[in-house]
């Protein structure tokens, strides 16, 4: 099983990759989210998958999954959908404001400040 | 602190006042309030002079930095006496001179002052220093207020240029040399020289010996302006005159030599080093007599005329450390350290007084250019009698001290030829050649520095002012150093005992008998060195006359084809270089960055994967995989791929939703509740969000297009891709330790009173976490708020009323 989820894990890096390479920024913020549920995956993977039962003490289990995976992802969850929902408003009033999402057009230099 | 401590700073601490005297007493000439305190040090100095020549060296020490060793030790030796009195004597002499060439109404006086002293303080550091780290130290302060001094009229732009382009130069040398003086310190454990000097049987085994030799080899070169570092010297000229006089003619160019001289008993043992100073040496003073013939600016001449004798110098010192190696009483080489000593002297003096009658010059007739004077021999005859002293002493012609020094020369040059070490027996017949060669060009720019400047015909039609002779306030220093000249050249033997040897002594350390003596004479029989100079009149004569005629062979060294156009086409292109790849790398285009980001990832994380051979996969203690998991893993990633090819927006908005959901199932298979119940609420807000980010497209800009295929981009994320995967097998593969979760499984009731595991460590055991995950949450929802209502624009605020 967890030989299964790295190779997922691998396709959802890699198309947030490309995703992050292309020009337009809501594809970029795409990307991003992407890449965030793989980082997910990825922690609750490496703590090792269906070793017991839901870490809840109610069930009287001999062994119950590792809860500490689980409550380090919960926090990841919430900072990256702080951070994407940032990142969208941002999006959000670049494309008022400028009037377009191509990252190519959306360069500074020292000629245009 | 010592008196002798107190006598470095003392400049340093007279510069501190100077600008105060210069606003404070402004009808007094601010040089006035200088002039003393060279001449006190002056007088200090000759005091000194008894104690040493009878052969004690006087020590005093400081702590500055004991627990790095580096200590403000200072030794008066025969040599750092000898500099120690160079500095100050011409010091006062040029401080003297400046108060009559320098305006007491136009001029900046007390920048003037404090550079000057500034520049004097670093000197008699550097001579007088033992550590070689607080020689560093003076040394680089050489560097500044030279550099201070060439652009002391920086409102012009060659000023600037020359001063840029002697700190360029000389701050790379200082920076080997630092180089250097580490290397040492590695091998040696102590930053004195003498200590240094006494290992010298020891070091010269060590494999970074011949490396610190080089690197400090280069500090000296580039200070006495050696071939090729020599072309910041003629630009340096820029400078007021009494600057030239005193930095870059006989002290400051000096600094290198003094390095040379004082550190000849620890590498001399290497042939390298002696091949490379006596070598260079030669070299410098052929390519410096060569190019000054060439020159129109008097200045100019002296320039390369100084360039060219330093390199005299140089090689003799070369030579002279041969001495070293030929451990017997009768030892020519060390007559050739003589040589170099004297020869020092004798241009500090002749050199002083010739660039101060090139400033009279210039001050009187208001030119430097030799092909604008003429006939000035009437006008000035004071004047024009310094220059024959100085020029012909320059020459090497008796009965001036140049000729002494010059019969010394050619004697050290030929004995290269019964040298028999470093395969000097090989190449050094081509010494004398060509220390001949350059005495014949010698002899002709002295001859044109005087027969050009005060003979022929006068041109007052091409002059700014009238020329008439000039103050006697500016007449007293050149004066004195051309008496000085004629005194040392009849009474060769005053300074012998006194100074000389002991300054040679103090170069050649043990080498020296203690009752080695020599006695300089004009007249010592017809041995070849008198042909020699025989030859070099006459064909500096002709040269002379027939210098129209042989202008040509300069055509080839046009300004093309110079160090000078190296050294700027150098600035150039690195200039042009450092930009054109600060243009290619630097785009602007976050492509562009995050493919170096990802490159760098992928190249790092796999190279060390395979390096240290880490990569592994093992499939005992894996979990079986389910159908579901089976479905659920097919479904996100064809959701994951096809977001790639989609061509709507809207469509790859929708399918990140379908991925964000299939997430939270699997965190219902892995058994994690808690984990998809925020996963559902947060992929429906986020989803919401996008779709309100897309709705807000500017209608011109939501042309659907496919993303473009670009084969690079794939390449990358494909690397990354597969080096997460890889890394995750491995991770998973080895487990190192058990999970500290069973501590977490049998506390979390007893200890907490909570049945929930996650939500008890995430409020409980881990409580700050969640804390600060709060706080994101809370920017973020400020940041946001922030965006959408602050519209302060360039205008003011005035476009956040357009857009209500």
């Amino acid at each position: 099983m967890e030989i299964l989820m790295a190779v997922v894990i691998g396709i959802l890096f890699m198309c947030a990759t490309y995703l992050m390479l292309s020009k337009s920024i809501l594809r970029i913020i795409i990307g991003t989210g992407l890449l965030s549920h793989g980082a997910h995956l990825l922690i609750l993977t490496m703590g090792g998958l269906k070793r017991g039962a839901v870490p809840l003490l109610g069930e009287h289990a001999d062994s119950y999954v590792d809860p500490l995976p689980q409550a380090l992802i919960l926090t990841a969850i919430v900072i990256s959908f702080g951070v994407t929902s940032y990142f969208l408003v941002l999006a959000y009033r670049t494309y008022q404001e400028l009037g377009t999402d191509n990252m190519d057009l959306l360069r500074g230099n020292e000629s245009n400040e | 602190m010592s008196l002798l401590h107190w006598a470095i700073l003392s400049p340093f601490l007279l510069a501190i006042i100077i600008p105060l005297m210069y606003k404070y007493a402004k009808r007094v000439h601010t040089g006035w309030f200088v002039l003393w305190l060279p001449l006190v040090l002056f007088i200090y100095f000759i005091s000194k002079v008894t104690k040493i020549s009878n052969g004690t060296t006087i020590r005093e020490t400081v702590q500055w930095i004991p627990s790095l060793n580096i200590n403000f030790d200072v030794v008066i030796d025969g040599l750092s006496l000898l500099f120690a009195l160079l500095i100050t004597g011409i010091g006062s002499l040029v401080v003297l001179y400046s108060i009559f060439y320098l305006s007491k109404k136009k001029e900046k006086l007390h920048n003037f002052y404090v550079y000057l002293l500034l520049f004097m303080g670093a000197m008699l550091g550097v001579v007088l220093s033992d550590n070689l780290i607080v020689l560093y130290t003076f040394w680089e302060f050489t560097s500044l207020s030279s550099f201070l001094l060439i652009g002391y009229w920086y409102h012009r732009e060659r000023s600037r240029y020359g001063a840029q382009k002697s700190m360029l130069i000389t701050v790379f040398g200082g920076l080997s040399m630092l180089g250097g003086i580490v290397l040492l310190y590695v091998m040696g454990g102590t930053f004195s020289i003498r200590e240094l000097i006494a290992q010298a049987g020891t070091l010269i085994n060590h494999d970074l010996f011949i490396a610190a030799a080089i690197l400090i080899l280069l500090g000296a070169f580039t200070k006495s302006a050696q071939f090729p570092f020599h072309i910041w010297l003629p630009d340096a000229m820029e400078a007021p005159t009494p600057v030239s006089a005193y930095l870059h003619s006989a002290t400051m160019v000096k600094a290198g030599l003094y390095l040379v001289a004082r550190l000849s008993p620890l590498f001399a043992a290497e042939g390298i080093w002696l091949w490379l100073v006596a070598g260079i040496g030669l070299l410098t003073l052929v390519w410096g007599s060569f190019s000054a013939i060439r020159q129109t600016d008097l200045k100019g001449i002296l320039a390369f005329s100084t360039v060219s004798q330093l390199g005299l110098i140089m090689s003799l010192l070369g030579l002279g450390a041969a001495a070293l190696h030929y451990p017997i009483d009768d030892n020519i080489y060390i007559a050739t350290t003589v040589a170099a000593v004297f020869h020092l002297i004798n241009h500090a003096t002749f050199k002083g007084s010739l660039f101060m009658v090139v400033g009279i010059v210039d001050h009187e007739t208001g030119t430097r250019d030799i092909r604008k004077l003429g006939g000035l021999m009437s006008l000035m005859p004071i004047t024009f009698t310094i220059a024959v002293i100085g020029a012909f002493s320059m020459a090497g012609l008796p009965p001036f001290n140049g000729f002494l020094s010059k019969e010394m020369f050619f004697t050290g040059m030929l004995s290269v030829l019964t040298l028999d070490i470093f395969n000097f027996e090989t190449w050094g017949v081509l010494f004398p050649v060509f220390a001949w060669i350059a005495s014949v060009f010698t002899f002709t720019y002295s001859m044109i520095i005087v027969f050009k400047t005060f003979t022929g015909k006068l041109q007052p039609e091409k002059l700014e002012k009238k020329p008439h002779e000039a103050p006697v306030g500016m007449l007293i220093s050149p004066i004195i150093l051309a008496v000085l000249v004629v005194v040392f050249g009849l009474f060769p033997n005053l300074l012998t005992d006194s100074i000389i040897l002991p300054a040679a002594s103090a170069i050649l350390g043990d080498a020296m008998p203690a009752d080695y003596h020599i006695h300089i004479s004009m007249w010592h029989g017809f041995q070849p060195e008198l042909f020699m100079t025989i030859g070099v009149v006459l064909l500096g004569i002709i040269l002379y006359k027939t210098w129209p005629k042989w202008k040509v062979v300069y055509k080839p060294f046009t300004e093309k084809w110079s160090f000078n156009s190296l050294y700027n086409n150098g600035l150039k292109y690195m200039e042009y270089g450092s930009n054109k790849l600060a243009v290619n790398t630097m785009t602007g285009s976050i492509r562009n960055y995050l493919l170096y980001i990802f490159f760098f990832l992928i190249v790092s994380l796999g190279f060390t994967l395979f390096w240290k051979d880490a990569f592994s996969i093992s499939l005992d203690n894996t979990a079986p995989i389910g159908f579901y998991e089976l479905v659920l893993a097919v479904i996100i990633s064809i959701g994951a791929i096809s977001i790639l090819f989609v061509k709507s927006r809207l469509t790859s908005i929708i399918v990140l939703g379908s991925v964000g959901y299939t997430v939270s199932l699997f965190f219902v298979l892995f058994r994690a509740p808690d984990l998809a119940l925020t996963q559902l609420v947060i992929e429906t807000v986020s989803t919401a969000l996008f779709l309100l980010c897309f709705y807000h497209l500017p209608e011109n800009f939501r042309k659907e297009e496919r993303i473009r295929f670009k084969l690079t981009n794939f390449m990358i994320s494909l690397g990354v891709g597969v080096v997460v995967t890889l890394i995750a097998l491995s991770a998973s593969s080895t487990k190192l330790f058990d999970s500290i979760s069973q501590y977490y499984v049998d506390t979390t009731y007893t200890e907490a009173g909570g049945q929930n595991m996650v939500n008890v460590i995430l409020v409980d055991y881990r409580g700050l976490d969640t804390m600060f995950e709060i706080t994101v949450l809370g920017l973020a929802a400020l940041g946001i708020y922030g965006m959408i209502k602050l519209r302060l624009t360039k205008q003011g605020g005035k476009k956040a009323n357009e857009n209500k």
